[in-house]
């Protein structure tokens, strides 16, 4: 081997160990925290799936253990009776949840209306939805507190109150979601209805409101499933009763308030009960969510 | 500034429509024209449908000035008659007229923080498992879907189940914990039944959607080139996220712990269930204690007028602390939109 061999070999053996190596090695410390920390992700991910599989267990066993036709159509039982059921809780949530509705809905649609076509840059719908947004956050109790300030302490307990507290809870979701929707409407849809020469009502009834329409049918439902799951404020506007509805302005049962009542109880029968009535308070809240996603799906 | 010019431009139109209509019928009776400009019938229904809608606008408006004036008017006897006294007071006696919300304060401070802790790591783990490409599109769809029903649970189901699962479970693990390091005063008592520790789990797990919701929605916000630009000089996956996304989504993530934190500080059923309503000021972890939420929820049914007076200032109390602590996070959240959007 001349000397100019040696001298380049080991030139290039030099080069070869300077040169950073770019295959990823599998046991480099970079790969292995790479690797631990994904399966940490993994394990947090699991973990925190736990829950819904252990509530959704439980309500299948212990709730569906107890749900037949009694349990929904009796009254709820009295201390150490057996059987019974929640049949006037059903009605009552449904009842209040469709108060909660009839009156949020529309001025929520139109006020997203106003939020999304009418004026979306003015002073009045940055204030209105800085205030829905704020609302949306908005413990849902003090709707109760409020309900029970301007209608309960005149009025006395009543499902009109429960609904009216749901609908200050439901008209936040409802304004967002729809608003959202609406700016989903290409502005070269509006363009062309305002071309033809309508009026922008007119634009805003056959064009805007039914191009948005799964998305506002979306933002509804979700509202109507949580106002059907929410109980802190039917607490004290619309208490309890014990026997079917007989009129709006009495006190109302509820599956929620049902729930909580009954839970506490140290009887076996009560807490069955409980059980049962979360399975259906649950299936409910899903039917709506359901809903929601079936709307909101675009279409092909 | 454009209606005037287009109702001239409308009513230019209109004039002229109507007598070449006119003209029409006039000639051949048989034509019927389908088309025509708005009448006034239809302008009279526009300017009132968008009188209507305005209306609606501002009603959300005063809608929240209302509550404040409705709970804050109702609250204006209590304010003056115990002021401040009612915030730094510890006893909540109906029968004597005495009222002080300090332990509902601390018991909903701290438990909302325990469960920010737990919820927020949960939270955002879970929305960095969602968006940094770990999954496969239909396995995130599953987990997504997760998340959405562990929102969708009602408050007083999960009441319900901490009750009567997570109770008993945690009760081995709390009197190890109190046996053991009973010294330390996070685990100062012991587990009776309800208590803050599991009425904090369960909150984490209700504000864990809120949380993983808006991070997501943080994570999407950042240009996939910068993701791109990480992973082109050679960084693993996790170097990409801790050093580049991480940083890169921080203020989104904090709006999301804030508004997940506000949402725990007003959640109601499931702590008036799980915490044990104890008029206490405790650092264990395992002994009962109260929120303001929980206060009025056990204590309004059956109040009396000068009790009702004093649930009012601490509704009063709460909706302040939850305002400021919601437009914190919106603030935020806003900022963060900005910001993206000047980069794009």
């Amino acid at each position: 081997m001349s000397r100019l061999d040696q001298i380049s070999a080991a030139v290039l053996e030099e080069a070869r160990m300077s040169m950073p190596r770019l295959e990823r090695q599998p046991f480099e410390r970079r790969a292995m925290k790479s690797g631990i920390l994904t399966g940490l992700t993994w394990m947090v991910a699991i973990l925190g799936s736990i829950p819904l599989f252990s509530v959704i267990y439980m309500l299948a066993i212990k709730g569906g253990a107890r749900l037949d036709l009694e349990a929904l159509t009796a009254l709820p039982p009295a201390g150490f009776e057996t059987g019974g059921g929640f049949g006037n809780a059903i009605v009552g949530t449904l009842v209040m949840v469709g108060i909660g509705g009839i009156t949020s809905i529309p001025i929520g649609i139109l006020a997203a209306v106003y939020l999304a076509v009418l004026g979306p840059y003015s002073k009045l719908a940055g204030i209105s939805r800085f205030v829905a947004k704020t609302l949306t956050g908005f413990p849902s109790i003090l709707a109760g507190v409020f309900t029970y300030a301007i209608l309960v302490i005149n009025f006395g307990y009543s499902a009109l109150a429960g609904g009216v507290s749901l609908a200050v809870l439901m008209l936040p979701t409802i304004v967002l979601a729809a608003e959202e929707a609406m700016k989903q409407v290409p502005q070269r849809m509006t363009d062309a209805a305002f071309g033809i020469g309508c009026t922008r009502t007119q634009v805003i009834w056959k064009v805007v409101l039914p191009t948005g329409l799964p998305g506002i049918l979306t933002g509804v439902m979700l509202a109507v499933a949580g106002a059907a799951g929410e109980s802190a404020p039917l607490l004290f506007t619309a208490l309890f009763s014990n026997y079917y509805l007989s009129g709006l302005t009495e006190p109302t049962a509820s599956l929620s308030i049902l729930i909580y009542n009954f839970s506490a109880m140290p009887f076996e029968n009560q807490i069955q009960l409980a059980w049962a009535a979360s399975l259906v308070l649950v299936l409910i809240v899903l039917v709506f969510n359901i809903l929601a996603r079936l709307f909101g799906r675009p279409k092909v | 500034m454009r209606s005037p010019t287009r109702s001239l431009i409308q009513a230019t139109f209109q004039g002229r429509h109507e007598s070449m209509a006119s003209n029409l019928i006039k000639s051949n009776t048989a034509a019927e024209s389908v088309s025509g400009p708005p009448s006034s019938g239809d302008y009279l229904a526009d300017s009132v449908f968008r009188a209507i809608a305005l209306t609606c606008a501002a009603l959300i408006v005063l809608l929240i000035a209302y509550i404040l004036w409705e709970i804050g008017g109702k609250a204006v006897p209590a304010m003056r008659e115990d002021g401040l006294g009612f915030i730094t007071g510890t006893t909540w006696n109906p029968n004597r007229d005495q009222f002080g919300v300090l332990p509902e304060i601390w018991g909903t401070l701290y438990s909302s923080l325990l469960a920010l802790i737990i919820g927020g790591l949960f939270g955002v783990s879970i929305a960095i498992f969602l968006t940094q490409d770990f999954l496969g599109s239909r396995v995130t769809a599953v987990f997504r879907t997760i998340v959405e029903l562990l929102a969708a649970i009602p408050s007083v189901v999960y009441g319900l189940w901490g009750i009567y699962v997570l109770i008993p479970l945690l009760r081995p693990v709390a009197d190890w914990l109190h046996a053991h390091l009973g010294f330390i005063p996070l685990f100062g008592t012991e587990l009776s039944g309800p208590g803050l520790a599991p009425a904090a789990l369960v909150l984490a797990i209700m504000i864990l959607p809120t949380v993983a919701a808006i991070s997501v929605d943080a994570f999407r916000r950042i240009p996939y080139k910068v993701k791109e630009a990480a992973f082109g000089m050679g960084t693993t996956r996790w170097e990409a996220i801790l050093k580049v996304m991480l940083p890169t989504a921080s203020s989104g993530l904090l709006a999301a712990l804030v508004l997940g934190f506000g949402r725990a500080l007003g959640e109601t059923m499931a702590l008036a269930m799980l915490i044990g309503n104890s008029n206490q000021i405790s650092l264990s972890l395992f002994a009962p204690a109260d929120t303001l939420a929980s206060l009025l929820a056990s204590n309004f049914p059956e109040a009396g007028p000068v009790e009702v007076r004093a649930l009012m200032y601490a509704a009063m109390v709460l909706l302040v602390i939850t305002f400021l602590v919601n437009v914190v996070g919106l603030g935020i959240q806003q900022y963060t939109m900005r910001k993206f959007e000047g980069k794009k």
